[in-house]
């Protein structure tokens, strides 16, 4: 794998005209081969930085480099290095999904019969072959994420971005598209990946980047994040008893009659707490986590952001 | 590099002629049926008592203006329609995240207009042979001022659709501008037949150079100077491609 960075955001800054500053001076470096999520709430300046490294927001400082070509002084190189599968369909909607794919690949600067084999290639591979002389506004909402991943790949870059791509998709196909995306990954695409789904992430990325308020809180890789989880909530189904339930020394609530919610952090574990549980001859009939650890964790640290005054110091790497 | 350039300028410009050709009936059609009934109106029915005008009948007279009428409609609405529908759709994006400089996104979409401008101009001669028969004084005027003339109001086109915000503004300069100067720049009449007060005037209006330009090249005949005529379209053309450029160069209405 290559050891120049996939990307390299130095000190990037944006102030809208309207004076919002949505990005504060980031600091991030992707490695080639990662597989990397950018997280944070809405508004927190994911799609802004996004949109700068993909030419469609002017940064007011800072310097972005892809794969070590500055975008700024090498444009053409950095440019080919990227691809970029947008939040909102943006296609023309009357062009078919050939043309949309071909016509992408004509941009990059690929000859009329290379670009047509390499959208039959990523056609096929992403199963909208037979839809290639449909227009686009005639897709499903999954083909149509589908079409946008086609297209970012036509000229085959060495770095995705994919601004939520399974967002509205269902479950089967959001499902197909992690396994695509793993798979291209494997074969060497650095990925980078913002989605609200916590457990795609979870899932399917090496390291996290969480973005509050303009800036990078968290840069860690997933293991260690989740190594830091406090605390996981589970919820019990069990046989509703006529007697009030007491669980000493564990945070628990009645979500309602048969199923509780409990907090389970570094001062108790399962074992202890089953031994409760039968102490207080509760007959438990299912067990299962509330959200994902991630999900928790994601909360805790946003939550801690907004009390505590964020400091560079607590980048993890 | 040059043929990163190369490629993408043709697929620009294939992906804009393909667009206003599968909807022919909504861009080549019109100015089709438009030009025949002014042809049927202007130089049949009415044209026949007008007269001969510069030596020749009316219906002759008025074929180059209704061409260039039809040259200059197109071009300018194809290229507007165009590139604010790509704005609108956000697929102008595609362009701006790919390696294709500002200057070969003019010319792409310039080419488009042209194409368009070309196509409904050659339809509309087609037309014209239909009623009067009229010989070619200079294919070199014909064609120069033709392209000229088409790239010009492609540029025009463009910088309405850089800033444009609603489908209202792509129709508020064609309407109020553009076919007022049109009418008055000289396709009907001969500027000899106006006021000495309203010829100075006509001639602040760029349409009556191009539309004699025009004229000169099919029937040798003009009421201004053709040296005037190419100045001018000279200064417009590298004025309007300068403000277009820097526009799109610094993101107007493109980048945020």
């Amino acid at each position: 794998m290559s050891s120049i960075p996939a990307l390299e955001l130095i000190a990037l800054k944006k102030r809208y005209k309207n004076g919002v500053e949505a990005l504060k001076g980031i600091n991030l470096t992707v490695q080639a081969g990662d597989f990397y999520a950018l997280l944070g709430p809405n508004g927190a300046g994911k799609s802004t930085t996004i949109g700068i490294i993909s030419s469609l927001v002017t940064k007011t400082s800072g310097q972005v480099k892809i794969f070590g070509y500055d975008l700024d002084n090498d444009i053409v190189a950095a440019k080919r290095q990227l691809g970029l599968v947008p939040q909102e369909f943006n296609f023309n909607p009357f062009e078919t999904v050939l043309q949309i794919v071909a016509n992408q690949g004509g941009y990059y600067g690929l000859p009329r019969k290379l670009a047509l084999q390499r959208a039959e290639k990523y056609l096929r591979i992403l199963d909208l072959w037979d839809k290639r002389n449909s227009r686009a506004r005639m897709l499903s909402g999954g083909m149509k994420r589908r079409l946008m991943i086609a297209r970012a790949l036509i000229h085959e870059p060495k770095l995705l971005i994919l601004d939520e791509p399974t967002a509205g998709v269902d479950i089967e196909i959001r499902r197909s598209m992690w396994n695509f995306l793993q798979q291209i990954n494997r074969q060497g695409i650095t990925i980078i990946l913002t989605t609200h789904y916590l457990e795609e992430a979870e899932m399917l990325c090496r390291h996290i980047g969480i973005i509050q308020h303009g800036e990078l809180i968290r840069n860690t890789s997933m293991r260690n994040l989740l190594a830091n989880s406090q605390s996981e909530t589970i919820i019990l189904d069990y046989i509703p008893m006529s007697t009030p339930i007491h669980l000493d020394g564990y945070d628990f609530s009645e979500v309602e009659p048969g199923s509780m919610e409990i907090k389970i952090d570094s001062q108790n574990n399962l074992n202890d707490l089953f031994h409760l549980l039968n102490e207080k001859q509760i007959k438990v009939i299912s067990i299962r986590t509330k959200t994902s650890r991630l999900e928790e964790l994601f909360v805790d640290i946003l939550r801690h952001d907004d009390t505590v005054e964020t400091k560079k110091g607590n980048i993890d790497e | 590099m040059n043929s990163l350039y190369w490629i993408a300028l043709k697929s620009i410009w294939r992906k804009e002629v393909t667009r206003f050709l599968r909807i022919w009936i909504q861009t080549l059609l019109p100015p089709v049926i438009t030009m025949s009934l002014y042809f049927i109106i202007f130089g049949n029915l009415i044209g026949s008592r007008v007269g001969d005008m510069g030596g020749f009948s009316y219906m002759a007279f008025i074929v180059p203006g209704l061409i260039m009428m039809s040259v200059i409609t197109n071009s300018y609405t194809n290229v507007c329609s165009s590139f604010f529908s790509a704005k609108f759709q956000h697929n102008i994006e595609e362009l701006l995240v790919a390696p294709v400089p500002t200057h070969i996104i003019i010319l792409g979409y310039v080419g488009g207009g042209v194409a368009r401008g070309i196509c409904t101009g050659i339809l509309v001669t087609i037309i014209s042979m239909l009623f009067v028969r009229y010989e070619v004084h200079s294919w070199f005027f014909v064609v120069c001022t033709l392209l000229l003339t088409s790239i010009l109001f492609s540029l025009a086109g463009l910088l309405n659709a850089v800033f444009a915000k609603s489908f209202d503004d792509i129709s508020i300069v064609p309407t109020f501008v553009l076919t007022p100067l049109t009418y008055l720049g000289g396709v009907f009449y001969s500027l000899t037949l106006l006021p000495t007060f309203w010829q100075w005037v006509s001639k602040f209006n760029p349409i009556v150079y191009m539309i004699n330009g025009f004229r000169y090249g099919f029937l040798g005949i003009t009421d201004v100077s053709l040296l005037m005529t190419f100045s001018i379209l000279i200064l417009f053309l590298v004025g309007l491609y300068l403000i277009v450029w820097r526009l799109i160069e610094s993101g107007r209405g493109l980048r945020s």
